[in-house]
């Protein structure tokens, strides 16, 4: 078995409403395409990246820095994909 | 077990798995499961998520086609929460964990959620609660989808818990298995109270927090003739009350039996019984009451509340409904009876210190043709289809016949510029409701087509008692000499002008009185379609000899009580079932 690999990484949410229902359910769309198991948090508040509404429920508006945390064997893509799509703005 | 009272709106008694109907939806019941269920619960759970998902599928394609794709994107986010692992796991354990059913479990776990967003500072994430109370309902409906059959089809003795009923909630209960109503508002004339008298089953409303105390499935007792709800009852208690539905259900079947036989007195003289009615609905059960017309058509309920829908059409729509129904059979639609305080597009602060001898029913309606007059052309238009006649309310002088044949002029014109057809011969009668129309009923005679005697408020303007007002409720007497001598001049006087005379009020529907108004002549009685089998039930059983013998001997007695003492004894000796 693989040993798992961890990546992290800090990253402030640029969009103008924040991660609420529209962003968080862009970020759970492509946390689910990793097998690494993701968390976000925030201020000490640790939620499951792929649960739309875990994710909601820390009510990260514009401005806030978030870690992103994923342990897996594609832990560092999934890391790297979800920081671009934050500081993408969530494609809007 | 717990008591609550309420107020009784519909007499009778009832013991029942209650059914508990929400505002908007049918309510989760707090059940708890056994561990032998949780596996089929989880299945039930995962179920009713598939089904969710499915219908957001189909409301995205509709909302996309008609208002674009770019709008639909809420619900990805609905899908997306419903496809939510860490849901389903929060879930689960509770249905396996905690024994939780999985309506209860859906809704502990949502509502958690929805709690601690709509406690965020963040106005855009706080927004976001709506959306958690819709995907839990759309997935509480899917589950209580399959219950909700299964309780039509299982238990015939449903009982109805519910804050308030709608008229469209009403509709879609199948009444043949709801034995009992229950809400937590309401009074007397609420939607939920004229339902259930019109079908004839035990109701109490009022009760207060009744919706918060009940669980589906919670054996409820009403008590719809003393205004008493009780859950869960204790053995006494059940006992005690299920003797007493026994004897209100055989009671029910036999006046059943009385449907199809003429009401007619024994010495053969035929007597009409109509039925009053104030929503569309009803018409079913007058009907099957056996009806031969709708002798009063009540329109306020058009007029007031929140879904108040007063225009010419919606009005034609009401009324063609009940005409449809009842094919040739005559339909009398009263005009508009509300004071000026209830009636729509009134004067804010328009206060009268005096409502009920102020300006109400055809006094305001004359005040305010704009309104008037779309209800007379509503009436006319339905007449083209069926046998509609028009009634007056309130009428305390001719001069408001004459100018109310005027407006009716007026509004037949505007048909027939409109090239819309109608009865060009239509019948215009009133209510005799006022002591001033009663004594004048020889002029009034010459100027309309039929009469109709409204007992309840006749009694209120001529004993000068608001039954209302509980220090003088007693005094409020349709036995006292006044009221009896006022319908039997009204009855004569119609004999004498040779046009018909009804009676509507409440004193027609009362037995008590049956026997004494054949007597004195009546021939017509409306009353509200429950009690037409037991008026029917005392026609048949007494000869009209015997009638204007009674009602000779209660003409001649001086005090109320008297003359309902004697009454009683009377009806009890010739239908000793009745009373």
């Amino acid at each position: 078995m693989n040993k798992a690999v961890s990546a992290s990484k800090r990253v402030k949410l640029v969009n103008e409403n924040g991660l609420h229902a529209r962003p968080a359910t862009r970020f759970v769309e492509t946390a689910s395409k990793f097998a690494s198991d993701i968390t976000i948090t925030k201020d000490g508040q640790v939620v499951n990246g792929k649960s739309v509404i875990e994710i909601l429920t820390l009510g990260a508006s514009a401005g806030t820095f978030l870690t992103i945390t994923a342990v897996g064997n594609d832990a560092r893509e999934a890391v790297k994909a979800l920081c671009a799509l934050i500081r993408n703005e969530f494609l809007e | 077990m717990e008591v609550k009272k309420g107020i009784p709106v519909s007499a009778g008694f009832v013991v029942g798995e209650a059914f508990v109907v929400d505002a908007e939806e049918v309510r989760i019941s707090r059940h708890f499961i056994d561990s032998s269920e949780a596996e089929a619960e989880v299945a039930r759970f995962e179920n009713s998520l598939a089904k969710a998902s499915t219908e957001i599928e189909s409301l995205q394609n509709e909302a996309a086609s008609t208002i674009g794709s770019e709008f639909t994107s809420i619900f990805d986010f609905h899908k997306a929460i419903l496809a939510d692992k860490q849901l389903h796991k929060e879930v689960k354990e509770r249905i396996a964990n905690n024994k939780f059913s999985a309506e209860y479990a859906v809704s502990q776990v949502l509502r958690k959620h929805a709690r601690s967003m709509a406690s965020m500072e963040n106005e855009v994430f706080r927004q976001r609660v709506s959306d958690i109370y819709d995907i839990e309902r759309r997935i509480l409906r899917n589950l209580l989808g399959a219950r909700y059959e299964q309780l039509k089809t299982m238990a015939d003795e449903v009982v109805v818990i519910a804050s308030d009923l709608t008229p469209s909630q009403t509709a879609s209960l199948d009444k043949t298995k709801v034995k009992g109503f229950a809400t937590d508002a309401g009074g007397r004339t609420s939607h939920t109270a004229i339902v259930a008298r019109a079908v004839g089953i035990p109701a109490v409303v009022g009760v207060g927090a009744l919706t918060a105390d009940v669980s589906g499935g919670d054996i409820v007792v009403i008590d719809g003739t003393n205004g008493i709800v009780i859950i869960n009852p204790d053995e006494r208690t059940l006992a005690k009350y299920r003797a007493l539905e026994a004897d209100f259900i055989s009671f029910k079947t036999k006046l059943a039996e009385m449907k199809d036989l003429p009401a007619e007195t024994i010495d053969g003289i035929e007597i009409e019984i109509y039925a009053n009615i104030g929503f569309p609905e009803e018409v079913e059960f007058a009907l099957s009451a056996g009806a031969r017309g709708i002798g009063l058509y009540r329109t306020e309920f058009l007029f007031t509340g929140e879904s108040a829908r007063y225009d010419e059409e919606s009005q034609f729509r009401a009324y063609m409904e009940v005409v449809r129904k009842m094919g040739d059979m005559p339909v009398i639609i009263r005009t508009m009876d509300l004071g000026a305080d209830k009636a729509p597009e009134s004067i804010s602060g328009h206060t009268e210190a005096n409502p009920f001898l102020g300006c109400r029913s055809i006094r305001y309606c004359l005040e305010k043709v704009d309104l008037f007059k779309p209800q007379l052309r509503a009436i006319l238009r339905a007449s083209a289809f069926g046998n509609v006649r028009v009634m007056l309310p309130m009428i305390s002088s001719v001069e408001e016949v004459r100018r109310t044949k005027q407006v009716l002029a007026d509004a037949m014109d505007e048909l027939r510029e409109r090239s819309l057809s109608f009865n060009e011969t239509i019948s215009l009668g009133i209510m005799i409701e006022s002591p001033s129309a009663a004594l004048t009923a020889d002029i009034l005679a010459k100027e309309v087509a039929f009469f109709s005697i409204g007992t309840n408020d006749l009694i209120q303007y001529s004993l000068a008692v608001d039954r209302g007002n509980e220090r003088v409720a007693s005094l409020y007497q349709p036995a006292h000499p006044a009221i009896l001598r006022l319908v039997k001049h009204v009855i004569d006087t119609g004999r004498a002008y040779n046009i018909p005379v009804a009676m509507c009020g409440e004193m027609s529907a009362e037995v008590l009185y049956t026997i004494l108004l054949l007597g004195m002549g009546l021939r017509n009685f409306s009353v509200t379609p429950v009690n037409i089998r037991e008026v029917k039930k005392v026609i048949r059983s007494v000869t009209i000899k015997e009638a204007v013998e009674v009602a000779n001997a209660a003409l001649a007695l001086t005090e109320a009580k008297q003359t309902e003492s004697f009454l009683k004894d009377k009806t009890h000796k010739i239908v000793p079932h009745l009373a």
